[in-house]
């Protein structure tokens, strides 16, 4: 595991880069356990006040500190994400395996279901849930509603994978010295599908973290609960470009992009790492 | 006049990932002449080295691969051509397709499978010399077709439509349509049916004879190389081991690899038990001392392991990279 | 079982396959009512060979009971291998009867080490409970083929050569004491400095081991050095069938002279034979499509009746020859 990460922290620049990013947001996530703003209050410190050395971000027309504020957001967002993406990775993975492996009915009842949610609107149906359960809706309902919609793509992608594997000799050989199908799929076609894996899940926390962004934009989470969607929402509310106050736009915009910069080229190179063809050639053949 | 002169050429492979650098010597120190009007046959194991030969020789040289050094000039006829420093816009233009062709393993690398065999031509055709005048272009297509042997209505089919074996030869009449000085052929029947192969082995023949061109045939299978070279080339982790005119390396082969080759060749009608050779081909990243076959040879002393042989003429047009041959033709 | 009871009994098998859509398409009459057989009480090596498309492979998935047959049983020590149905009765199968497999870089996964699959092989056979246990079996097999667990130990396929990466995949095939070994196209892939070692192998393993063979490929010139029978296929029929002297010395079937004559020998002496020009065909469907014998197209010896119907077995001598111009000689057709 060390290995792995000092032989990308000293050969891969992206990684370097990537490291670099996310452990501004980690840092950042870990100062919300220190911050001296209870994000609850409101009006506590002077409003509208620009970046300066005492209010890294400024402050809000809501009275304030944006960057204190804003590592709760992080925090909040990330978790969610995080929730999101195991459940959606752990479904994915059972249903992709099994449906490749299994093939007959088993994997066209898994298909057709797979299938009705993928055609599924996910957006008007995140809205209607939010009007329904505005009381009850809070980041952690959140991430584990889009866990169970987020998974049928990645699926599809895994199931395909296992059955080009399934053709390959080498199942043949693992059927013929008597191993059965679960640990088939375990020993032989697993490593192979986890680079998809892999790359999915990046994808996944993406777009958990962008869905919620768009639904608190329009109101539709718990709003009091710090994250980079409510961020949005309060700062729109205020109209706060208009009103002059960029930063408080500008704060959220910049701490998201470092997030999915990071997240991104952490996974790229990670993904790169641990690809068969990569491993294959790191080994020498 | 020769048609192409190798001179101590050596091209390695270059990689490097995450602080592991690894250089492959794939080819290390080869030199040989091509003639013109000769079937030249080039044999050897996996990871001896002879598909990059045909890759840096025809200039298809892309990093990791690269040309460390040694020279490689084709003489056709009215120009030269330096093909270690020639640019890859003039090799489009003047040398690709019109004095050097090739024909591939599996012919659907270089047959679209969704367009007719036609159309492949004209692709071909005018991407080296515009056509003006298409009536003329089919007119001149179906007589080299024809020509060959082969029936004209696979201009109009598709490739699946035809066995592997047409489609190989369609690939042939392909690598045929400008007439090139040289036709480099890369395990062309390895996939084929073994009647199929001998009919696709006839016809690189028939059109070596009527046109008097060079081909350059690479197989790891001796019994072809027996049945249509006219002389060979045994390539060995990267260097030659031996190059003698095809009846010399059947006959009285010198070098103990090629010995060893010949010998454990199972042939039909005998079933008296054939030895095998230890050891294994070398991880060319990392070869052997001196001669890099000293390792599997049985008659190995102690200056094979830290003496490069060089490949020198033991006898008339017979070429050997040995210091036991050495030491017994002095 | 009794001295008298066969080890693998073809009986009569035909597999078909629909190839297209549902409207129209084509049936691919992949093996065409192939009966032979092997004894149970004396180990040879049979081999099959043919050309690509010759059904060879597909025969062979049907003994390994990778595929069923559309009709005719194939019978494994006496038991029709359609009536096994339970995962533990399959299991016994396999012990019995090992593949090996012609690419030996993709017999073994690229990320999982070749011993891992004998420890399995071992263990899920029930020859040891865990991988401590099995190192004894796994070395004897290995020492078998003559490598030993030391070498082969915690490596990738890739670190080794082709050559040793199949002796591996043999000595796999060799944990559970099998019975019979099919090997397919196994020497095709390795280099030819290396192929000897694996041919002489098979032999080690009937003479040694007491273990039957059936060897599939399309090279005629191991197929002599190492068979006892040799059945020659084409398009799904077995066109002669015999001992492999008798066979390739003296081939009967025009078909099997075709091929002969096509091996490329090895040697300068027969190039002016070898370059007697040969027709060749345009579509291989076209044969698979053609009613009566599948060879009418290219025989030499082609008589009228060939084209009607399908060639009846004859018996010539200890050979079995599908073919019109041997009807007469012995009088009656073979069963």
């Amino acid at each position: 595991m060390f290995r792995v990460l000092r032989d990308l922290l000293r050969y891969d620049g992206r990684f370097r880069f990537a490291f670099i990013l996310l452990a501004a947001v980690v840092v950042m996530v870990l100062l919300s356990f220190v911050s001296p703003d209870d994000p609850n209050k409101t009006f506590v410190v002077a409003m509208d006040a620009p970046p300066s050395l005492e209010h890294l971000f400024g402050t809000s027309s809501r009275g304030q500190d944006i960057f204190w504020w804003l590592t709760f957001a992080v925090r909040n967002s990330l978790i969610m994400g995080v929730i999101t993406a195991a459940i959606s990775r752990v479904i994915a993975i059972i249903v992709g395996l099994t449906a490749g492996y299994q093939g007959g009915w088993l994997d066209r009842v898994l298909m057709s279901v797979n299938d009705s949610f993928v055609i599924m609107p996910l957006l008007p149906i995140l809205i209607l849930l939010g009007f329904l359960l505005r009381d009850m809706m809070n980041l952690f309902l959140l991430g584990v509603v889009l866990g169970f919609f987020g998974w049928p793509y990645d699926a599809r992608l895994i199931r395909s994978q296992v059955l080009s594997l399934k053709e390959r000799s080498f199942t043949r050989t693992a059927v013929y010295s008597g191993t059965n199908g679960f640990w088939i799929t375990i020993n032989e076609h697993l490593p192979f599908v986890l680079p998809i894996v892999f790359a999915t899940t990046i994808n996944n926390l993406l777009w958990s973290i962008g869905m919620e962004v768009t639904l608190s934009v329009m109101g539709l989470s718990d709003l009091t609960t710090p994250s980079i969607g409510t961020a949005l929402f309060w700062a729109n509310q205020h109209g706060a470009l208009v009103a002059g106050v960029w930063w408080w736009i500008a704060a959220p915009a910049l701490v998201a992009i470092i997030l999915f910069l990071g997240l991104y080229l952490f996974f790229a190179s990670i993904n790169e790492y641990i690809d068969p063809r990569t491993r294959l050639r790191l080994i020498g053949g | 006049m020769t048609l192409l002169g190798v001179q101590n050429l050596c091209a390695y492979y270059r990689t490097e990932i995450y602080g592991i650098s690894r250089t492959v010597r794939a080819v290390d120190g080869v030199s040989f002449d091509l003639l013109p009007d000769e079937i030249y046959g080039v044999a050897g194991e996996s990871s001896c080295g002879k598909t990059t030969l045909i890759k840096v020789i025809s200039g298809n040289i892309k990093p990791p691969l690269k040309v460390n050094s040694g020279s490689i000039n084709y003489h056709f006829g009215t120009y030269d051509v330096d093909m270690v420093h020639i640019s890859q816009e003039e090799l489009r233009r003047t040398v690709r397709w019109k004095e050097i062709s090739y024909v591939m393993q599996g012919s659907m690398s270089v047959l679209n499978p969704v367009r007719k065999i036609i159309r492949t031509f004209e692709d071909i055709v005018d991407t080296h010399e515009r056509i003006t005048d298409k009536k003329k272009f089919l007119e001149k297509t179906r007589e080299h077709i024809n020509r060959l042997g082969l029936p004209t209505e696979i201009l109009d089919s598709y490739p699946h439509q035809l066995s592997g074996g047409m489609r190989q030869r369609v690939a042939i009449a392909l690598a045929t349509v400008f007439q090139p000085s040289l036709i480099i052929a890369d395990e062309p029947t390895t996939a084929l049916d073994v009647v199929v192969q001998r009919g696709v082995l006839q016809m690189i023949k028939d059109i070596q004879a009527l046109s008097n061109n060079t081909v350059l045939l690479v197989t790891h299978d001796m019994a072809v190389h027996a049945n249509v070279a006219d002389r060979v080339m045994i390539m060995y982790a990267g260097r030659i081991a031996e190059e003698a005119p095809t009846e010399s390396i059947f006959n009285a082969p010198l070098h103990p690899y090629t010995q060893h080759l010949i010998r454990s060749l199972p042939t039909l009608g005998e079933r008296s038990t054939k030895a095998s050779l230890r050891g294994a081909p070398p991880n060319l990243a990392n070869p052997p001392s001196g001669c890099r076959f000293h390792v599997r040879c049985p008659y190995v002393m102690d200056v094979c392991r830290t003496e490069v042989p060089d490949l020198v003429p033991v006898r008339e047009n017979h070429r050997v990279a040995c210091h036991l041959v050495k030491e017994a033709s002095l | 079982m009794s001295t008298t009871e066969k080890l693998l009994d073809v009986q009569h098998v035909t597999v078909e396959f629909h190839i297209g859509g549902l409207l129209g398409g084509l049936l691919l009459v992949a093996v065409n009512d192939i009966s032979f057989s092997l004894d149970g009480d004396r180990p040879e090596i049979f081999t099959l060979a043919g050309e690509s498309g010759s059904g060879k492979t597909t025969l062979s998935r049907l003994i390994l009971r990778d595929l069923e047959p559309t009709q005719g049983k194939v019978l494994f020590e006496g038991r029709d291998l359609a009536t096994i149905r339970k995962r533990s009765e399959f299991k016994e199968f396999m012990k019995k009867v090992q593949p090996v497999f012609q690419n030996p870089f993709e017999t073994f996964s690229p990320l999982r080490r070749v011993d891992a699959y004998l420890v399995d092989t071992a263990v899920n056979f029930g020859m040891a409970s865990n991988r401590r246990e099995s190192v004894q079996i796994v070395d004897d097999a290995l020492g078998n083929v003559g490598l030993s667990l030391e070498e082969v130990s915690r490596r990738y396929p890739h670190e080794l050569s082709g050559g040793q990466v199949q002796r591996v995949s043999v000595a796999r095939a060799l944990i559970s004491h099998p019975k019979l070994i099919l090997a397919d196209e196994p020497v095709s892939m390795v280099d030819a400095s290396l192929r000897m070692e694996i041919v002489n192998l098979f032999r080690k393993l009937r003479d040694e081991q007491k273990v039957s063979v059936i060897y599939i490929t399309h090279d005629l010139a191991t197929a002599y050095y190492i068979s006892d029978r040799i059945g020659i296929m084409l398009r799904g029929y077995i066109v002669e069938s015999g001992p492999v002297e008798d066979v390739l010395d003296r081939p009967l079937h025009p078909y099997t002279k075709l091929l002969k004559e096509s091996v490329p020998e090895p040697t300068t002496k027969e190039r002016e034979s070898w370059a007697k020009p040969i027709e060749l065909g345009t579509t291989e469907v076209k044969e698979y499509g053609r009613v009566g014998c599948k060879f009418a197209g290219r025989c030499p010896q082609v008589m009228d009746i060939c084209r009607q119907a399908d060639p009846p077995d004859v018996q010539v001598g200890l050979r079995m020859v599908k073919c019109y111009l041997y009807r007469d000689n012995s009088g009656r057709p073979a069963t």
